[in-house]
């Protein structure tokens, strides 16, 4: 009996793990391409998180097109890979099975693949958000990239401070560190360049995934006054979700978040990765594998600013926008004074 | 500190501690049925999240709030007898299968959730409803009673598990189930029984407590929202020394202390905002070493019943 209690158990165990890992790697099953590019990219959200993740897969799946389709190029992700070694071990084994690019997209992945890299010299990674190729340890093959989310940020605080009413602008981070901190101190310096006596409340909930800590900070935002919201990470939905309710308005940034909330999100910042992916594809097909930096910023097409056609901006916010992504461009406006 | 203490504030820290104090209490409170019953189910952070799901799912789809509560309740029911049967029929090591549950609803609702939506939407959920005369009280009469009905429906359940616990012949059988099934047995009644309905119910509690996030406090679904919810659900049960009223005291504290920490991010009290977020779990391990009382621990809790053997 015993022994069949134990085995009992293990099968439970396994079937549940063989439907989350269904749920969370789920490689795309795509004929494999005979001498089209291969790439894979490693994510630690899902490719639908409104944020981060989507906004690479979106990059690689309008390159996909662009080059011809599933026959010209090879796309395979792992989604979900918020636990590190996870996430390390689907680097590898892309790696090993042959793909000639392989992206790594999380700066907290960055000391694992510095790890995978010598091990596969033919192979191209990438990897953010992060300037660092490693060239400082003599590794050749690593392209590095990141977001001047700060640029954008700076351009959406111009626009909610314009908007606000009551003159309290609501920030809900996620952890005070790299890509999120940059565009909270970016939306931050927008306001305040804007309107210099308003009020800008910042928060952090010390997680990239806690949405009801995310919606909660967002009530107490309202409760405090503010009527322009803003957030990062793939937890805001449930900010988004408490703007919509409570009638405050949400800015978004890395990918359009419209379509959670049309009647609360204004504008969003979108990350456009396909100059950089595009970039990366001839260096490579040029055989240089790595040692390549990039940013995204207004000045090279990275960053976009997205209205949402429901919502109506006023023509000075919107014309303030524009003057600021022009000033950020020529640098003339320093969006982190 | 002082402008932490100004009435906008206290209120403001009463309403968000309320909201975020509801699907806690739902499955903290089933998961203390189960437990005082003598079964350990550790797959409420899985069923939570199935039941956001499928009430998210059935809503949106009806638009029919109450048949969303009920989609919830209804797949935490048969994922709650699925337990059962693992823990008390066939006997199963309680944690681990426990475990395997929470990995079977993580996957499951992550790949419903792809096949059926696949993006992020957000329905209108459960609106608030201002309890007549109550609602009217100065200041906390809005913060109090002002609430939607799956808030009320929370806090309501504390009494009502009380009594069912305390003041009942059920809750007396169920109590005895989990001190000494053997005696319980040698009386005639079925432990086997008590066990699969505690934890059919937890279950369902557990359905609801998902549904609560996903079509009352947040109104939309994303992968694995719960985010460990279920978990700190059960230790809240420890906490709280399996009594209901402990487990709100628990909810309670966990969830002002964490609506504090965001005031006290915006009102720049001069703390790091990765202290400020520790906090809430700093003091409820304080709470814990400080009022801890062992006793109270169910005798039998976590130990398979097997009729005739002691």
């Amino acid at each position: 009996m015993k022994k069949n209690i134990f085995r009992l158990t293990l099968i439970t165990i396994m079937i549940a793990a063989f439907l989350s890992s269904c749920a969370q790697a789920t490689p795309a099953a795509t004929d494999e391409a005979a001498d089209g590019l291969r790439v894979a990219v490693v994510m630690p959200s899902t490719i639908n998180d409104a944020a981060f993740s989507q906004s690479m897969y979106e990059g690689l799946k309008t390159i996909q097109t662009e080059m011809g389709g599933e026959d010209s190029m090879e796309l395979a992700y792992s989604e979900n890979m918020f636990n590190v070694p996870d996430a390390a071990a689907a680097l590898r084994d892309y790696a090993t099975q042959g793909y000639d690019l392989v992206i790594a997209h999380g700066s907290q992945y960055g000391t694992s693949l510095q790890q995978i890299a010598p091990d596969f010299p033919e192979t191209s990674f990438a990897w953010g958000t992060s300037l660092n190729t490693f060239q400082a340890d003599g590794i050749n093959n690593v392209f590095a990239y990141q977001a001047e989310a700060q640029e954008g940020g700076y351009v959406l605080g111009t626009i909610a401070a314009l908007m606000s009413e009551s003159g309290i602008i609501g920030i809900s981070g996620p952890v005070e560190a790299g890509d999120a901190k940059l565009y909270v101190d970016g939306f931050q310096a927008g306001v305040l360049a804007t309107k210099p006596d308003a009020t800008v409340n910042v928060t952090y909930t010390g997680s990239f995934s806690d949405v009801s800590l995310m919606a909660a900070a967002a009530e107490t935002h309202i409760a405090a006054g503010a009527d322009m919201l803003t957030g990062s990470s793939q937890s805001v939905v449930g900010a988004i979700g408490i703007a919509k309710d409570q009638n405050a308005f949400w800015f978004g940034t890395q990918w359009d978040q419209t379509s959670l909330a049309p009647t609360a999100v204004v504008a969003s910042q979108v990350y456009d990765w396909t100059g950089i992916l595009d970039d990366m594809i001839s260096s490579r097909q040029a055989g240089v594998l790595g040692n390549k930096s990039y940013t995204l910023t207004f000045k090279n097409g990275g960053l976009i600013i997205q209205y949402n056609e429901a919502i109506e901006v006023p023509e000075e916010a919107k014309s303030a926008a524009d003057a600021a992504i022009q000033g950020i461009s020529d640098g003339t406006v320093n969006p982190l004074p | 500190m002082s402008e932490l203490f100004t009435l906008p504030v206290l209120l403001g820290i009463l309403y968000s501690g309320i909201r975020l104090a509801t699907p806690y209490l739902y499955a903290a409170i089933g998961e203390a049925l189960a437990q005082t019953s003598g079964v350990l189910n550790l797959g409420v952070e899985g069923i939570m999240l199935m039941g956001a799901y499928s009430g998210f799912y059935v809503a949106m789809k009806t638009g029919n709030l109450w048949l969303g509560v009920l989609a919830a309740a209804a797949v935490g029911c048969i994922l709650g007898l699925l337990m059962a049967v693992i823990s008390v029929t066939l006997q199963a090591e309680q944690g681990i299968s426990g475990i395997g549950l929470t990995l079977f609803g993580l996957g499951l609702s992550s790949l419903l959730f792809k096949e059926t939506m696949g993006t992020v939407n957000s329905i209108s959920g459960f609106q608030p409803i201002r309890i007549p005369l109550l609602g009217d009280i100065p200041y906390i009469g809005n913060v109090l009673f002002n609430h939607n009905i799956l808030v009320y429906g929370a806090f309501i359940l504390v009494p009502v598990a009380t009594w069912v616990l305390n003041k009942t012949t059920f809750g007396l059988k169920v109590r005895a189930a989990g001190q000494n099934p053997q005696a319980v047995d040698s009386l005639g009644i079925n432990v086997v029984i008590i066990r699969y309905i505690t934890i059919t119910l937890g279950g369902m509690l557990a359905g609801i407590a998902g549904a609560s996030l996903s079509i009352a406090l947040i109104n939309l679904f994303q992968e694995n929202m719960t985010n460990g919810m279920g978990f700190i659900a059960v230790a809240l049960v420890y906490f709280g020394g399996w009594r209901p009223v402990g487990v709100l005291s628990g909810a309670l504290l966990f969830s002002f202390v964490n609506a504090l920490q965001l005031w006290i991010q915006v009102k720049r009290i001069p703390l790091p905002s990765d202290i400020a977020v520790m906090l809430p779990y700093i003091l409820t391990i304080i709470v814990l070493a400080l009022a801890m009382r062992r006793t109270q621990q169910p005798a039998a809790l976590a130990k398979p019943f097997t009729r005739g053997e002691s």
